[in-house]
Protein backbone atom coordinates (compact mmCIF):
# COMPACT_ATOMS: atom_id res chain seq x y z
CA UNK A 1 0.00 0.00 0.00
CA UNK A 2 0.99 3.56 -0.75
CA UNK A 3 1.25 4.63 2.85
CA UNK A 4 0.97 2.85 6.10
CA UNK A 5 1.01 3.33 10.00
CA UNK A 6 2.10 1.30 12.40
CA UNK A 7 0.69 1.39 16.41
CA UNK A 8 0.28 -0.50 19.52
CA UNK A 9 -2.95 0.08 21.54
CA UNK A 10 -2.50 -2.17 25.15
CA UNK A 11 -1.84 -6.14 23.75
CA UNK A 12 -2.64 -5.66 20.30
CA UNK A 13 -0.18 -4.10 17.21
CA UNK A 14 -2.23 -2.88 14.06
CA UNK A 15 -0.41 -2.34 10.87
CA UNK A 16 -2.68 0.22 8.31
CA UNK A 17 -2.23 0.75 5.36
CA UNK A 18 -4.05 3.01 2.92
CA UNK A 19 -4.41 4.12 -0.56
CA UNK A 20 -4.58 7.77 0.41
CA UNK A 21 -2.08 9.98 2.31
CA UNK A 22 -5.41 11.66 4.57
CA UNK A 23 -6.43 8.90 6.80
CA UNK A 24 -3.18 8.02 8.08
CA UNK A 25 -2.49 11.64 9.00
CA UNK A 26 -5.36 11.94 10.74
CA UNK A 27 -4.37 8.50 12.91
CA UNK A 28 -0.73 10.00 12.95
CA UNK A 29 -2.40 12.78 15.02
CA UNK A 30 -5.22 10.92 17.33
CA UNK A 31 -2.63 8.26 17.93
CA UNK A 32 0.58 10.48 18.95
CA UNK A 33 2.04 9.07 21.81
CA UNK A 34 1.06 5.82 21.46
CA UNK A 35 3.68 2.85 21.26
CA UNK A 36 5.10 1.04 18.33
CA UNK A 37 4.68 -2.48 18.04
CA UNK A 38 6.47 -4.92 19.69
CA UNK A 39 9.26 -6.52 17.93
CA UNK A 40 7.80 -4.72 14.49
CA UNK A 41 5.08 -7.31 14.74
CA UNK A 42 1.37 -6.86 13.80
CA UNK A 43 -1.04 -8.74 14.72
CA UNK A 44 -4.21 -7.50 12.74
CA UNK A 45 -3.16 -5.93 9.30
CA UNK A 46 -6.14 -3.12 8.24
CA UNK A 47 -6.33 -1.84 4.18
CA UNK A 48 -8.35 1.14 3.15
CA UNK A 49 -8.51 0.33 -0.35
CA UNK A 50 -9.98 2.44 -3.20
CA UNK A 51 -12.65 0.76 -4.50
CA UNK A 52 -12.16 1.10 -8.08
CA UNK A 53 -8.29 2.12 -9.29
CA UNK A 54 -9.91 5.26 -11.02
CA UNK A 55 -11.94 5.77 -7.61
CA UNK A 56 -8.57 7.09 -5.77
CA UNK A 57 -8.87 10.44 -7.39
CA UNK A 58 -13.23 10.57 -8.87
CA UNK A 59 -15.29 10.27 -6.19
CA UNK A 60 -13.13 8.72 -3.65
CA UNK A 61 -14.85 5.36 -1.71
CA UNK A 62 -12.71 3.68 0.96
CA UNK A 63 -12.70 -0.40 0.86
CA UNK A 64 -11.47 -1.95 4.20
CA UNK A 65 -9.92 -5.06 4.34
CA UNK A 66 -7.99 -7.09 6.68
CA UNK A 67 -7.53 -10.31 7.47
CA UNK A 68 -10.81 -10.65 9.08
CA UNK A 69 -13.67 -9.72 6.91
CA UNK A 70 -17.95 -9.34 7.40
CA UNK A 71 -18.84 -10.33 3.38
CA UNK A 72 -20.62 -7.01 1.77
CA UNK A 73 -19.37 -4.06 3.98
CA UNK A 74 -20.77 -0.98 2.22
CA UNK A 75 -17.42 1.26 1.20
CA UNK A 76 -17.42 4.39 2.79
CA UNK A 77 -16.66 7.88 1.36
CA UNK A 78 -12.95 9.37 1.74
CA UNK A 79 -13.16 11.52 4.42
CA UNK A 80 -14.68 8.88 6.46
CA UNK A 81 -11.51 7.00 6.34
CA UNK A 82 -10.54 7.33 9.78
CA UNK A 83 -13.67 6.16 10.59
CA UNK A 84 -13.47 3.37 7.94
CA UNK A 85 -9.80 2.96 9.83
CA UNK A 86 -11.28 2.59 12.99
CA UNK A 87 -14.51 0.23 12.18
CA UNK A 88 -11.38 -2.33 10.31
CA UNK A 89 -9.14 -2.26 12.97
CA UNK A 90 -12.46 -2.98 15.39
CA UNK A 91 -13.45 -5.98 13.16
CA UNK A 92 -10.11 -7.18 13.12
CA UNK A 93 -9.49 -7.37 16.94
CA UNK A 94 -13.54 -8.60 17.61
CA UNK A 95 -13.28 -11.37 15.31
CA UNK A 96 -9.36 -12.05 15.75
CA UNK A 97 -9.01 -12.13 19.07
CA UNK A 98 -8.48 -15.55 21.13
CA UNK A 99 -5.75 -14.51 24.22
CA UNK A 100 -8.73 -12.92 25.42
CA UNK A 101 -12.78 -13.22 26.06
CA UNK A 102 -13.88 -9.63 24.42
CA UNK A 103 -16.85 -7.89 25.98
CA UNK A 104 -18.39 -4.75 23.92
CA UNK A 105 -18.15 -2.53 26.66
CA UNK A 106 -16.23 0.57 28.47
CA UNK A 107 -13.67 -0.05 31.15
CA UNK A 108 -11.93 2.47 34.10
CA UNK A 109 -9.66 0.99 36.58
CA UNK A 110 -8.71 3.17 39.95
CA UNK A 111 -6.65 2.00 42.55
CA UNK A 112 -6.22 -1.72 40.56
CA UNK A 113 -9.93 -2.31 40.72
CA UNK A 114 -11.84 -1.64 37.29
CA UNK A 115 -15.55 -0.78 36.32
CA UNK A 116 -17.05 -2.61 33.16
CA UNK A 117 -19.36 -0.81 31.73
CA UNK A 118 -21.97 -2.76 28.77
CA UNK A 119 -24.96 -1.53 27.44
CA UNK A 120 -26.74 -1.05 23.98
CA UNK A 121 -25.77 1.64 21.65
CA UNK A 122 -26.85 4.87 23.37
CA UNK A 123 -26.75 3.34 26.76
CA UNK A 124 -23.74 5.86 27.64
CA UNK A 125 -20.71 3.77 27.79
CA UNK A 126 -18.46 5.87 26.01
CA UNK A 127 -19.89 9.42 27.60
CA UNK A 128 -20.14 7.83 31.10
CA UNK A 129 -16.35 6.52 30.46
CA UNK A 130 -14.86 9.46 29.05
CA UNK A 131 -17.09 11.65 32.35
CA UNK A 132 -15.45 8.96 35.11
CA UNK A 133 -11.43 9.27 33.21
CA UNK A 134 -12.00 13.40 33.93
CA UNK A 135 -13.26 12.34 37.67
CA UNK A 136 -9.96 10.61 38.33
CA UNK A 137 -10.08 7.24 36.64
CA UNK A 138 -7.81 5.49 34.84
CA UNK A 139 -9.35 4.61 31.24
CA UNK A 140 -9.01 1.60 30.19
CA UNK A 141 -11.01 1.06 26.64
CA UNK A 142 -14.47 2.20 25.55
CA UNK A 143 -14.90 -0.97 22.97
CA UNK A 144 -13.77 -3.15 24.32
CA UNK A 145 -12.88 -4.99 27.79
CA UNK A 146 -10.38 -7.93 27.38
CA UNK A 147 -10.45 -10.56 29.74
CA UNK A 148 -7.69 -12.56 30.42
CA UNK A 149 -8.93 -15.81 30.93
CA UNK A 150 -5.89 -17.52 32.72
CA UNK A 151 -5.82 -14.75 35.45
CA UNK A 152 -9.33 -13.34 35.64
CA UNK A 153 -7.75 -9.88 35.17
CA UNK A 154 -9.06 -6.72 32.54
CA UNK A 155 -6.43 -5.68 30.06
CA UNK A 156 -6.55 -2.06 28.72
CA UNK A 157 -7.66 -1.22 25.00
CA UNK A 158 -7.74 2.42 25.41
CA UNK A 159 -8.15 3.20 21.27
CA UNK A 160 -9.36 6.23 20.80
CA UNK A 161 -13.04 7.37 22.13
CA UNK A 162 -15.95 7.67 19.32
CA UNK A 163 -17.71 10.19 20.54
CA UNK A 164 -21.61 11.17 19.21
CA UNK A 165 -21.62 14.89 17.92
CA UNK A 166 -23.66 15.72 20.97
CA UNK A 167 -21.23 14.01 23.23
CA UNK A 168 -18.27 16.53 22.75
CA UNK A 169 -19.38 19.30 24.76
CA UNK A 170 -19.58 17.11 27.59
CA UNK A 171 -16.50 15.66 27.28
CA UNK A 172 -14.69 19.00 26.36
CA UNK A 173 -15.95 20.33 29.53
CA UNK A 174 -14.92 17.34 31.66
CA UNK A 175 -11.48 16.66 29.88
CA UNK A 176 -10.03 20.71 29.49
CA UNK A 177 -6.73 19.15 27.59
CA UNK A 178 -8.72 16.39 25.37
CA UNK A 179 -7.46 15.93 22.02
CA UNK A 180 -9.84 15.68 19.33
CA UNK A 181 -9.59 14.05 15.91
CA UNK A 182 -11.70 16.31 12.64
CA UNK A 183 -15.82 15.89 12.89
CA UNK A 184 -16.88 13.51 10.93
CA UNK A 185 -20.02 13.93 9.40
CA UNK A 186 -23.47 11.95 8.10
CA UNK A 187 -21.40 8.72 9.41
CA UNK A 188 -23.13 5.38 9.61
CA UNK A 189 -23.08 6.14 13.25
CA UNK A 190 -24.23 9.78 12.63
CA UNK A 191 -21.90 13.07 13.36
CA UNK A 192 -19.05 11.75 15.32
CA UNK A 193 -15.57 13.00 16.62
CA UNK A 194 -13.17 10.88 18.17
CA UNK A 195 -11.26 11.82 21.41
CA UNK A 196 -7.64 10.73 22.59
CA UNK A 197 -7.64 9.42 25.94
CA UNK A 198 -5.10 11.03 27.78
CA UNK A 199 -1.13 10.27 28.62
CA UNK A 200 -2.40 8.45 31.78
CA UNK A 201 -4.22 5.77 29.63
CA UNK A 202 -1.46 5.47 27.27
CA UNK A 203 1.10 5.35 30.08
CA UNK A 204 -0.55 2.67 31.99
CA UNK A 205 -1.79 0.25 28.70
CA UNK A 206 0.19 -2.59 29.96
CA UNK A 207 -1.16 -2.48 33.42
CA UNK A 208 -4.36 -4.81 33.85
CA UNK A 209 -6.81 -4.30 36.58
CA UNK A 210 -8.89 -6.63 38.71
CA UNK A 211 -12.61 -6.16 37.65
CA UNK A 212 -14.85 -5.46 40.88
CA UNK A 213 -18.39 -4.32 39.29
CA UNK A 214 -20.64 -5.33 36.23
CA UNK A 215 -22.61 -2.00 35.38
CA UNK A 216 -25.29 -1.75 32.45
CA UNK A 217 -26.31 1.88 32.60
CA UNK A 218 -29.47 3.44 30.93
CA UNK A 219 -29.38 7.01 30.05
CA UNK A 220 -32.36 8.94 30.20
CA UNK A 221 -34.53 8.36 33.40
CA UNK A 222 -34.39 9.18 36.81
CA UNK A 223 -31.72 8.13 39.09
CA UNK A 224 -32.47 4.51 39.91
CA UNK A 225 -30.55 1.14 40.59
CA UNK A 226 -31.38 -2.34 40.77
CA UNK A 227 -29.16 -5.63 41.27
CA UNK A 228 -29.08 -7.75 38.36
CA UNK A 229 -28.81 -11.79 39.16
CA UNK A 230 -26.06 -13.71 37.48
CA UNK A 231 -27.83 -15.60 34.92
CA UNK A 232 -29.17 -12.08 33.11
CA UNK A 233 -25.46 -11.43 33.68
CA UNK A 234 -24.04 -13.92 32.00
CA UNK A 235 -26.95 -14.17 28.87
CA UNK A 236 -26.34 -10.39 28.77
CA UNK A 237 -22.83 -10.69 28.83
CA UNK A 238 -22.62 -13.48 25.80
CA UNK A 239 -24.56 -11.18 23.94
CA UNK A 240 -21.95 -8.40 24.38
CA UNK A 241 -19.10 -10.54 23.58
CA UNK A 242 -18.00 -10.85 20.10
CA UNK A 243 -15.67 -13.90 20.78
CA UNK A 244 -17.92 -15.73 23.43
CA UNK A 245 -18.66 -18.82 21.12
CA UNK A 246 -15.36 -19.29 19.38
CA UNK A 247 -13.90 -18.91 22.54
CA UNK A 248 -15.58 -22.63 23.34
CA UNK A 249 -14.95 -23.73 26.65
CA UNK A 250 -12.01 -21.08 27.87
CA UNK A 251 -14.98 -18.10 27.10
CA UNK A 252 -16.95 -20.18 29.40
CA UNK A 253 -14.90 -20.76 31.94
CA UNK A 254 -13.84 -16.87 31.63
CA UNK A 255 -17.22 -15.89 32.17
CA UNK A 256 -19.12 -18.19 34.99
CA UNK A 257 -15.68 -16.85 36.58
CA UNK A 258 -16.87 -13.18 36.10
CA UNK A 259 -20.06 -13.34 36.82
CA UNK A 260 -19.55 -15.40 39.69
CA UNK A 261 -17.03 -13.47 41.24
CA UNK A 262 -18.13 -9.68 40.11
CA UNK A 263 -21.56 -7.66 41.33
CA UNK A 264 -23.78 -6.22 38.90
CA UNK A 265 -25.87 -3.53 38.88
CA UNK A 266 -28.41 -1.69 36.37
CA UNK A 267 -28.59 2.11 36.71
CA UNK A 268 -30.61 4.58 35.10
CA UNK A 269 -29.37 7.76 34.73
CA UNK A 270 -30.89 11.08 33.81
CA UNK A 271 -27.21 13.17 33.22
CA UNK A 272 -23.54 12.34 33.64
CA UNK A 273 -23.24 13.99 36.84
CA UNK A 274 -25.84 11.74 38.36
CA UNK A 275 -24.16 8.58 36.32
CA UNK A 276 -20.29 9.99 38.32
CA UNK A 277 -22.22 9.97 41.73
CA UNK A 278 -23.92 6.66 41.27
CA UNK A 279 -21.32 5.00 40.19
CA UNK A 280 -19.06 6.45 43.02
CA UNK A 281 -21.37 5.88 45.88
CA UNK A 282 -21.78 1.90 44.64
CA UNK A 283 -17.92 1.83 44.60
CA UNK A 284 -17.77 2.74 48.04
CA UNK A 285 -19.63 -0.12 49.10
CA UNK A 286 -17.64 -2.55 46.62
CA UNK B 1 -42.40 -38.44 21.61
CA UNK B 2 -40.79 -41.18 23.60
CA UNK B 3 -42.04 -44.90 23.68
CA UNK B 4 -42.59 -46.29 26.74
CA UNK B 5 -39.71 -48.64 26.03
CA UNK B 6 -37.06 -46.48 25.14
CA UNK B 7 -33.93 -45.79 27.03
CA UNK B 8 -32.58 -42.23 28.19
CA UNK B 9 -29.46 -41.15 28.39
CA UNK B 10 -27.75 -37.93 29.84
CA UNK B 11 -24.71 -36.81 28.15
CA UNK B 12 -21.69 -37.73 30.17
CA UNK B 13 -20.41 -35.95 33.21
CA UNK B 14 -17.41 -35.35 31.50
CA UNK B 15 -18.23 -34.04 28.56
CA UNK B 16 -20.07 -31.01 30.23
CA UNK B 17 -19.07 -27.96 32.50
CA UNK B 18 -21.79 -26.62 35.12
CA UNK B 19 -22.17 -23.99 36.92
CA UNK B 20 -25.00 -22.66 38.90
CA UNK B 21 -25.18 -18.81 38.85
CA UNK B 22 -28.67 -18.74 40.24
CA UNK B 23 -32.22 -20.51 39.77
CA UNK B 24 -30.28 -20.97 36.41
CA UNK B 25 -27.34 -23.45 35.54
CA UNK B 26 -24.70 -22.64 33.23
CA UNK B 27 -24.04 -25.78 31.21
CA UNK B 28 -21.33 -26.14 28.63
CA UNK B 29 -21.55 -29.09 26.24
CA UNK B 30 -17.93 -29.74 25.31
CA UNK B 31 -18.88 -32.20 22.01
CA UNK B 32 -21.03 -28.94 20.48
CA UNK B 33 -19.44 -26.05 22.24
CA UNK B 34 -22.83 -25.08 22.68
CA UNK B 35 -23.80 -23.54 26.19
CA UNK B 36 -27.55 -24.04 27.77
CA UNK B 37 -29.03 -22.15 30.63
CA UNK B 38 -31.24 -25.18 32.65
CA UNK B 39 -33.51 -24.18 35.30
CA UNK B 40 -35.38 -27.01 37.07
CA UNK B 41 -36.07 -29.76 36.46
CA UNK B 42 -33.91 -30.08 33.80
CA UNK B 43 -30.47 -30.48 35.90
CA UNK B 44 -32.60 -32.94 38.00
CA UNK B 45 -33.66 -35.36 34.89
CA UNK B 46 -29.87 -35.31 34.00
CA UNK B 47 -29.22 -36.44 37.44
CA UNK B 48 -32.00 -39.37 37.08
CA UNK B 49 -30.34 -40.81 33.81
CA UNK B 50 -27.14 -41.27 36.01
CA UNK B 51 -25.08 -43.52 36.11
CA UNK B 52 -27.02 -45.96 33.47
CA UNK B 53 -29.01 -44.37 31.37
CA UNK B 54 -33.16 -45.42 32.31
CA UNK B 55 -36.41 -45.83 30.54
CA UNK B 56 -39.23 -43.58 32.00
CA UNK B 57 -40.80 -45.34 34.88
CA UNK B 58 -37.27 -45.83 36.03
CA UNK B 59 -36.50 -41.99 35.32
CA UNK B 60 -39.94 -41.27 37.26
CA UNK B 61 -38.81 -43.24 40.58
CA UNK B 62 -35.15 -41.71 40.78
CA UNK B 63 -36.87 -38.33 40.78
CA UNK B 64 -39.14 -39.07 43.04
CA UNK B 65 -36.54 -40.92 45.54
CA UNK B 66 -33.55 -38.30 44.52
CA UNK B 67 -35.30 -35.24 44.44
CA UNK B 68 -38.73 -35.87 46.53
CA UNK B 69 -41.02 -34.64 43.00
CA UNK B 70 -44.20 -36.32 44.03
CA UNK B 71 -46.42 -35.07 41.10
CA UNK B 72 -43.67 -36.11 38.19
CA UNK B 73 -46.17 -37.03 35.56
CA UNK B 74 -45.23 -39.22 33.05
CA UNK B 75 -46.31 -37.25 29.79
CA UNK B 76 -44.92 -33.86 31.61
CA UNK B 77 -41.64 -35.35 31.84
CA UNK B 78 -41.59 -37.03 28.65
CA UNK B 79 -41.90 -33.59 27.47
CA UNK B 80 -38.70 -32.16 29.06
CA UNK B 81 -36.94 -35.51 27.96
CA UNK B 82 -38.15 -34.75 24.43
CA UNK B 83 -36.91 -31.09 24.90
CA UNK B 84 -33.15 -32.17 26.43
CA UNK B 85 -32.97 -34.57 23.61
CA UNK B 86 -33.64 -31.71 21.09
CA UNK B 87 -30.96 -29.85 22.54
CA UNK B 88 -28.40 -32.42 22.87
CA UNK B 89 -27.90 -33.31 26.39
CA UNK B 90 -29.93 -36.24 26.28
CA UNK B 91 -30.39 -38.91 23.74
CA UNK B 92 -32.50 -41.83 23.15
CA UNK B 93 -31.69 -45.69 22.50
Amino acid sequence: MRHRFDVRVGPFGFRVGSDWRAPIAQMEALYAGYPALRDGVADFTVRLSAVRPWRRFVRPSVEIGGDYMLPGAVPLPLRQGLLAAEMAMNLQVALGTRRFLLLHASVVERDGRAVVMTGESGAGKSTLATLLAAHGWRFMGDEFALVDPVTGLLHAFPRAISLKNESVAAARAAWTDARFGPLLTGTPKGDIRHLAPDVRALAAMDTPARPVLLLFPRFGSAADERPVPPAEVFVRLTQASTNYTAMGETGFTALTRLVGGVPAVAIDYPDGATAVAQVEARMALT
Amino acid sequence: MGDGDAVYHAAPVESLLVEPLDVFVAVFHRPSGITHLLTAPAPEILDALRPAGAPLTTAMARLQARFGVEDADPQALTARLDELVAAGLVHRA
